[in-house]
């Protein structure tokens, strides 16, 4: 009852304000007419019963201003007012608005998009009904994502926890459409992997479980909206089109929802295709085997009412069957449960420990960016003591006078917020079509939703609260009569001040961020300057999907061999060779490796796992990987012939004791296969490049053929003609063979994406600390120089030096300027521990970054005290105390 | 003049209400009704009584339409709204307690004790 008349009383106002205000006159005339009526009466003339009434009636604009503030509706009224008023100071020193609205928009601007990304990844759940209960399935204490065949049907049919699980996996495939083969990148799912994740087709038809009957039983495809809309040219006659995948007919059977893009956060797929169709897919079936875990992985909806926790119990009592029933293949079998999406704690523990530091580190930005603002507004709030005390003695409360500082603070924190916010989206928006790696289809959608929005809003409104704050206390404290009679009173004491605490915090911050940029741009130039076992300049990776062209078997082999030896015909190169997979190429193969003195050859009697490569004679010299010892592989070491190896030195090492001792010796594979290491060569770097050395094993590839290989060939050509000239060479071969040439390096930025990434992201912040740092120091520098030009006057003019006027100018900004930069430095040496297993090498206990971290700091000092200190030198007492 | 006494904080808003519960009155109207029957015994400044009567509205106690007087000049009438007259019986009732307990306390006697 109370409320809506409010409500009806405020939009009265707000509507009708010159009528309500014209009303009110008329109410409180009438009422003075009425009285000067009462007066008439009683004797008295009309102007005078009138002047009477008036008097008797009290302060008629007071009254009228009281009567708006009980009306309500006055706090909007007062609001508006303080707005106009703030634009009106704001734009009177347009400096300070700007420099204030672009440090709040770049602080602001970088806390969205680090949100943004944050919340993408992280915060916001797959695009598929119910998220919150969809799990994926990781297995043993290192958390592995990969599971066998065998194991996910096991763990599907076993388990009472879920109401469904699917498997799924990434890889490569030829798509041949009528005219023009292009390879595309799909996920090989279960069939039942659409009703797992309930999603419902957008036209045609999804494949089902029971479309499942072995081995190629299943040729579909089910393509991705975004696929069928540049690919198909969103037409909807391609429901039931055959289309040729690695030269195998496919039936297209629908498109999925446009929402919908697979369960893999940062693929982009193509389509899906069942993953019974593996060999025809992939060019090999190890569906059978148990012990082959390729890329598997396993995700599913837990039933209504079942915990996490229960499910893990659930599915570790299977793995304790699975141990005992194949006790050969499956050795510790626990399962944890994760997010699915970000290839569950694999690659989503790093993420998120680096996002989440990036968050932290952004908002240490804007906290910087805050006690930067805050000690501006408190030195302006200082300039500005004398209206303060001007409007106090005139009767404005002080309240009145927070609440107008208040709206300027606020007001420039919304402006900034709404340029950063805008900045970010453009930003963000980019950054979801950018695709960084060509030949991968990584590509993250991090489009802004309302949570950005309103985490950009709330930013702006903290943060111009936390720095409108700081100038509180300074007026509550202002005392109008001395301040008019005195004119203003700086004083300057030794005394700790607020601002001189937010200043070394900001620094602080500061040097935390310069001394992490440092520490990752420094670990990414080692990184770069490491030893990878091979040598990526001056060679070229040539990509041949035999498989999808229809080779296979000995087929593949004989015109891997023809190749070859036709690329090493071409002038200029110097030597091709094969590897079926080259190293820190994502992700490797690896296998359990047993003494030779070992018979039991389950998982736990394993020596160790190494990584295994499947190479052509001439690949060694091709990849520039040195031989320690021994031989290299010759044409002969092929299926007829004893099984050989050559193994790199730590693998040597571990298994033999040295290199040396390791020629001639056996070792055991997974099979019980013995072979014989004939030669040993350098470590090298294979999974990734952080790393600790990892022992790896060479098979001849006629011993061990593979369908899928890369051809690296060595030559100091330019790469593009070689390219060409290498194009053509293979096309005389097979002119339907899909090929993709690079250079080694090219194929490396897949393998250095993440700590490039960082390293760049920590950059900008380094360099928006340092930015802001400057402006704090400048800021605090200048403002204290211009405060005590009367006293420097004063002290020239009595014969002071310039060192001193200097010390006693700049001498406290410089001091609190060394503080928090030791401060800061030390954090960062804390904060950096975290980046080192992003960034490899990054190790803050390096002198150089130490040096560097000084260096940097005493630059930003020099540059933000330089101005000040020139004025303070220039001073000339004379026109000085003339002007004062 | 000087015998008249001040309103202690809060009573204006009860007056109003009470003055108008005697039917509708003008801003002007309700000033000569107060002073009427409380025997011209309390001192109101004239303009005082606007914020009052805005704050009522406001809350709903009083509703408010333009009129003709008695002097035959415009004026703005007010009258009791349901809400109005409710608050008026609580205000009443609360305000007799008091008063009475004040009025107790304030007579009480040495030898009462």
């Amino acid at each position: 009852m109370k409320f809506p008349a409010y409500l009806r009383s405020l939009a009265a106002k707000l509507f009708h304000r010159s009528q309500i205000a014209d009303e009110m006159e008329e109410e409180l005339g009438s009422h003075i007419q009425h009285r000067a009526d009462d007066l008439e009466r009683s004797g008295l003339g009309r102007a005078e019963a009138e002047r009477r009434a008036r008097i008797e009636f009290g302060g008629r604009e007071r009254i009228k201003e009281e009567c708006h503030e009980a009306m309500g509706g006055n706090f909007i009224d007062t609001l508006i007012q303080d707005v106009r008023f703030a634009f009106r100071v704001l734009r009177k020193s347009p400096g300070f608005t700007i420099t204030a609205v672009v440090t709040l928009a770049l602080a602001i601007g970088a806390n969205a998009v680090v949100f943004g990304v944050l919340n993408a990844l992280i915060l916001r759940p797959l695009n598929v009904p119910q998220a919150q209960s969809l799990y994926g399935i990781e297995r043993g204490s290192d958390k592995a994502i990969n599971h066998s065949y065998p194991d996910y049907l096991d763990l599907r049919d076993r388990n009472r926890s879920f109401d469904g699980l699917a498997a799924y996996n990434v890889t490569p495939v030829g798509l041949d459409t009528g005219n023009n083969p292009s390879s595309a990148w799909i996920l090989e799912t279960t069939a039942n992997y659409f009703e797992v994740l309930g999603i419902q087709p957008y036209i045609g038809r999804f494949f089902h479980s029971a479309d499942e009957h072995g081995p190629n039983s299943a040729p579909y495809i089910v393509l991705t909206y975004a696929y069928w809309h540049s690919h198909f040219q969103d037409d909807r006659g391609v429901v039931g089109r055959v289309v040729q995948l690695n030269k195998h007919p496919f039936t297209i059977l629908g498109v999925a929802p446009p929402e919908f893009r697979g369960t893999i956060m940062f693929v982009c797929p193509d389509f899906w295709v069942p993953l019974v169709n593996q060999e025809q897919v992939e060019g090999s079936y190890v569906l059978d085997a148990r012990g082959n875990r390729g890329l598997l992985m396993v995700l599913g909806h837990l039933k209504a009412g079942v915990t996490p926790a229960q499910a893990i119990a659930d599915l570790n009592s299977i793995g304790s069957y699975l141990e005992k029933t194949y006790p050969r293949d499956d050795g510790q079998m626990t399962f944890s449960l994760a997010r699915p999406g970000l290839a569950g704690d694999w690659l989503g523990a790093p993420v998120r420990a680096f996002l989440t530091g990036l968050m932290l580190l952004a908002g240490l930005i804007l906290l910087a960016a805050c006690a930067n603002l805050g000690s501006l507004f408190a030195a302006r709030a200082a300039d500005r003591s004398r209206e303060v005390a001007l409007r106090l003695a005139l009767g404005s409360s002080c309240i009145r006078i927070l609440r107008q500082l208040f709206t300027e603070a606020v007001l420039i924190s919304l402006i900034g917020g709404a340029v950063g916010l805008w900045g970010s989206v453009v930003l963000l928006g980019g950054l979801s079509v950018w695709r960084p790696l060509p030949t991968v289809p990584l590509n993250v959608p991090v489009y802004p939703d309302r949570n950005v929005y309103w985490f950009a809003l709330l930013l702006a409104l903290g943060s111009g609260c936390l720095f409108g704050a700081v100038p509180v206390k300074q007026v509550l404290r202002t005392d109008p009569y001395q301040l008019i009679k005195s004119g203003s009173t700086v004083r300057l004491g030794q005394r700790i001040t607020v601002r001189d605490v937010l200043l070394v915090a900001q620094i602080a911050i500061c040097a935390v961020l310069v001394t992490s940029s440092l520490v990752a741009v420094r670990g990414l130039s080692r990184t770069l300057q490491s030893n990878f076992g091979f040598e990526p300049k001056n060679a070229m990776l040539l990509e041949t999907a035999l498989n999808m062209a229809g080779y296979s078997g000995d087929n593949a082999t004989a015109m891997q061999k023809r190749m070859i030896d036709a690329v090493e015909t071409i002038p200029g190169v110097e030597s091709a060779g094969l590897v079926d997979r080259p190293p820190l190429y994502y992700g490797a193969n690896e296998s359990n490796v047993f003494t030779d003195q070992t018979t039991d050859l389950g998982p736990s009697h394993a020596a160790f796992e190494a990584m295994i490569y499947n190479i052509s004679p001439e690949y060694f010299d091709a990849a520039g990987t040195i031989l320690l010892a021994g031989r290299a592989f010759t044409w002969h070491d092929d299926e007829k012939w004893p099984r050989v190896a050559v193994v790199n030195r730590e693998f040597a090492s571990r298994i033999f004791g040295s290199a040396a001792n390791a020629l001639g010796r056996y070792f055991k594979k997974k099979d019980g296969t013995r072979t014989q290491v004939v030669g040993v060569v350098e470590d090298g770097k294979y999974g990734s490049l952080t790393e600790d050395p990892q022992p790896a094993m060479f098979f001849p590839i006629l011993q061990s053929p593979s369908s899928q290989a890369s051809l690296v060939v060595r030559s100091n050509r330019d790469p593009q003609q070689l390219t060409a000239a290498i194009k053509s060479t293979v096309q005389d071969l097979d002119a339907g063979l899909p090929i993709t040439i690079k250079t080694w390096n090219q194929e490396l930025d897949g393998a250095l994406f993440a700590s490039r990434t960082a390293t760049v992201a920590l950059g900008v912040m380094g360099v928006m600390g340092a930015m802001l740092s400057i402006t704090g120091i400048f800021g605090m520098a200048a403002y204290s120089v211009s405060k005590r030009m009367r006293e420097f006057g004063i002290r020239v003019a009595l014969g002071a030096q310039r060192t001193e006027v200097l010390q006693a100018a700049l001498g406290r900004a410089v001091k609190l300027l060394a503080i928090g930069s030791a401060v800061g430095l030390l954090l960062g040496i804390l904060a950096t521990r975290v980046l080192a297993s992003i960034v490899y090498q990054a190790t803050p206990r390096d002198p150089l970054v130490l040096a560097g971290v000084v260096v940097a700091m005493s630059l930003l000092g020099l540059v933000a005290t330089w101005i000040p200190a020139r004025r303070a030198l220039s001073i000339d007492p004379l026109v000085l105390l003339r002007e004062e | 003049m000087t015998d008249q006494a001040q309103l202690l904080p809060g009573t204006l808003d009860l007056l109003i209400l009470r003055a108008v519960s005697l039917g509708p009155l003008h801003g002007y109207g309700i000033l000569l009704r107060i002073g009427q029957i409380s025997g011209n015994a309390l001192l109101i400044e004239q303009g005082a009584l606007y914020p009052g009567l805005f704050r009522l509205v406001r809350q709903g106690l009083l509703k408010a339409s333009w009129g003709t007087s008695e002097n035959n000049r415009r004026a703005k009438f007010y009258e009791l709204t349901a809400a109005g007259r409710r608050r008026l019986r609580e205000e009443t009732d609360s305000w007799n307690r008091l008063a009475a307990a004040i009025t107790t306390a304030l007579g009480v006697q040495p030898e009462e004790i």
